[in-house]
């Protein structure tokens, strides 16, 4: 198990190499000029030029990324000939000179609200879809069954930046449960508890109705299919009562892939939610990558977030490899 | 006296969008402990369905069932058809247990075997997951699992086949059950390991004193283990005798059409293998008559059209050989005998 999990981490750091330096490559297609997009009106071919230098943009793409990697490691100084030089700690993720930020301080403060965002819908989600799924297929075709199946083609069917909104206008704005000024406002969950709730239930809430939808009948399926199995019968016929036949046998089955699921969804919003974040105002990764990106081609803030959402879902693959190791014993002797 | 299961009248059918499926009807067996009952059939001809209502196994939200199977427990008889379920289930396991066909899927993949023996166990017996665990590594050491003690732990997909059957068989037997019904155990299996495993139901049985039900298609098992058997056609017991009456004097025409379709090494020479000509009915509306009728090659020996107009009733044809037919015994071998001669 050892020998696969070092393996696997090898494959993680050469996959991120490569991702990291594709990231770079494709930048350099844009027909945009970052350092003539920052010069003045007086512009000169000298200054862009100078620009150009102080962005770092003025060696092959190639040598841009190893310098990044070797920032990462070791720090390094930002915007050599200019006004001042400014220096980014390691891990230095590059330097933002449209915001004058290390990238590595701006995306501090943005990761805690992305997570917590991320935190609050999972665990929303979770809890909301597999209870869900697990009434639907224990009263399948009844009352119960029916009502989660309409909530589950609501939940899949509505956009969220519908359902954003719509809490936007009556939560907040008709109902005022939240105070719109505090909308947005970063609560640290572990000081304020009771603040970051009120800031983070609603955006949470909205993250997590299309992803309860799916998991409903996601569990629901796999409980049925499961159900049929064989060695139910074999439960069955052992004398177990119904209760720890599903407990014990069916729900063990059938909630094994919903871990795979689960961990790629979790890692895949860590990279920011960028629709939620917008609606709700976070400034979370979400909202920092699509501005970097429309707005003010921020190629330093582009990588850095680009790399931090892609190593997420690297390393939540090698975990729910291994975590689906001890729940599959198929899979360990493998 | 009463034998120690006595099946009586018991019909299982499944309503359907096309109709109600009689998947069996108005059955009737008896075995006592000790003894081995062989029910036969092709696929469909509801071998298995009366057994699963025995063992409360049906969907009860499904299946309509009627008439009644008396278990004749130490205190008092029991009868599992009109039992309340929950009565059922805490029988399940202790006084009657089941194998089924297919050992590769019958096993939780995700829990060792030992476990699953333990807690079939622990659910009639007070004792740690230690305790259970030992109990465990004794069945399987009983059936015949090599170094037992190791492989306690192992999971089902680190056995073969007929290892995985053995498992089952361990499973069943741990709380010591009365009654055994194994629903072709050995079908899935390599014909050597077949015959193992045949051998160790009969040993085990022996040790036991339990009574054995043993639904296969396949009539040299048959041949090989049983007491009694039954012969059903079209989810009823066409045919219902000792075991050398069956094989011997056989009163139906569909056993009879059975026993030829068997290939033979004793009959020399070079002649093809007969086989019953036709398709099992459709249990959906099964037509008035006689449900083998149709594929019966004895049929205009009857008087009249008797067959396609009238069931037969399951009668004495000798003593204690039932047949559901209307040929007396002194027809049939007549008619056997000129199909004996004219090869």
């Amino acid at each position: 198990m050892l020998k696969y999990i070092s393996r696997r981490l090898l494959y993680t750091v050469i996959l991120l190499l490569l991702v990291s330096l594709s990231i770079f490559y494709i930048f350099d297609l844009i027909p945009v000029d970052p350092a003539r997009l920052i010069c003045s009106k007086q512009c000169t071919t000298a200054l862009v030029e100078a620009n150009r230098h102080r962005l770092g943009l003025d060696v092959s793409v190639f040598e841009q990324w190893w310098r990044f990697i070797q920032g990462l490691f070791h720090g390094r100084n930002y915007g050599e000939g200019g006004i001042k030089d400014i220096y980014c700690g390691a891990p230095s993720f590059g330097y933002s000179f449209n915001r004058h930020a290390c990238v590595s301080t701006v995306m501090a403060a943005a990761f805690p609200i992305t997570l917590s965002l991320t935190i609050g819908a999972f665990v929303l989600w979770l809890s909301v879809g597999i209870s869900l799924g697990i009434l639907a297929a224990r009263k399948k075709g009844k009352f119960a069954d029916r009502a989660s199946t309409a909530f589950v083609l609501i939940g899949t069917s509505l956009p969220t930046f519908i359902t954003g909104i719509m809490v936007v206008l009556f939560i907040v704005l008709k109902f005022h449960l939240v105070n719109p000024l505090e909308l947005g406002n970063w609560q640290n969950p572990f000081t304020n508890p009771l603040g970051w709730l009120r800031t983070f239930f609603f955006p949470c809430a909205t993250l997590a109705i299309a992803y309860a939808a799916t998991y409903t009948r996601f569990t629901r399926s796999n409980i049925l299919e499961i159900s049929s199995e064989d060695y139910i019968r074999t439960a069955r016929a052992k004398g177990l009562s119904e209760k720890v036949i599903l407990r014990k046998h069916t729900l063990r089955a059938a909630l094994a892939p919903i871990v795979t699921i689960a961990g790629l969804d979790f890692a895949g919003l860590l990279g920011g939610a960028i629709i939620t974040e917008g609606i709700f105002s976070l400034s979370g990764l979400g909202r920092l990558s699509i501005k970097a990106v429309t707005q003010t081609y921020d190629l330093p803030i582009i990588v850095a977030t680009t790399l931090v959402g892609s190593t997420f879902v690297v390393v939540m693959n090698l975990i729910v490899d291994v975590a689906y190791a001890y729940i599959d014993p198929r899979v360990r002797t493998a | 006296m009463s034998k120690f299961l006595e099946v009586k009248n018991l019909s299982v059918s499944f309503p359907t969008e096309d109709g109600l499926v009689k998947a069996s009807n108005d059955v009737s067996y008896s075995v006592d402990r000790g003894e081995t009952l062989a029910i036969v059939g092709e696929s469909g001809s509801g071998k298995s369905v009366s057994n699963l209502a025995i063992m409360g196994l049906h969907n009860a939200a499904i299946a309509q069932i009627s008439g009644s199977a008396w278990l004749n427990l130490p205190d008092g008889p029991v009868d599992v058809i009109s039992a309340p379920a929950e009565q059922v289930r805490r029988l399940r396991g202790k006084v009657m247990s089941m194998i089924f066909q297919d050992p590769m899927s019958s096993l939780h993949p995700y829990y060792s075997v030992g476990n699953q023996i333990a807690e079939a166990w622990s659910l009639y017996n007070d004792g740690s997951k230690r305790d259970g665990m030992a109990r465990a590594a004794e069945m399987l050491d009983l059936v015949g699992i090599p170094s037992a003690k190791d492989r306690v732990k192992d999971f089902p997909h680190q056995f073969s086949g007929g290892m995985r059957q053995r498992v089952m068989i361990a499973m069943a037997l741990v709380n010591n059950p009365s009654l055994l019904i194994a629903d072709e155990p050995t079908t899935a299996l390599d014909v050597t390991v077949q015959s193992q495993i045949l051998k160790l139901i009969q040993e085990i049985q022996k040790e036991f004193n339990m009574a054995v039900i043993l639904i296969t298609h396949d009539l040299g098992v048959v041949a090989e283990v049983a007491d009694r058997v039954c012969v059903m056609y079209g989810g009823k017991i066409v045919e219902n005798a000792g075991i050398d009456e069956i094989f011997y004097k056989s009163q139906h025409p569909y056993t009879i059409g059975l026993l030829d379709s068997i290939p033979r090494v004793d009959k020399l020479g070079s002649h093809r293998l007969k086989a019953i000509p036709g398709q099992p009915p459709s249990l959906i509306g099964l037509p008035t008559g006689c449900a083998f009728a149709p594929r019966c090659e004895f049929v205009s020996e009857v008087a009249g059209s008797q067959c396609t107009t009238q069931d037969p009733e399951l009668a004495e044809k000798t003593s204690d050989h039932f047949a559901r037919c209307f040929l007396q015994p002194e027809q049939i071998s007549t008619l056997t005998g000129r199909k004996a001669s004219a090869k």
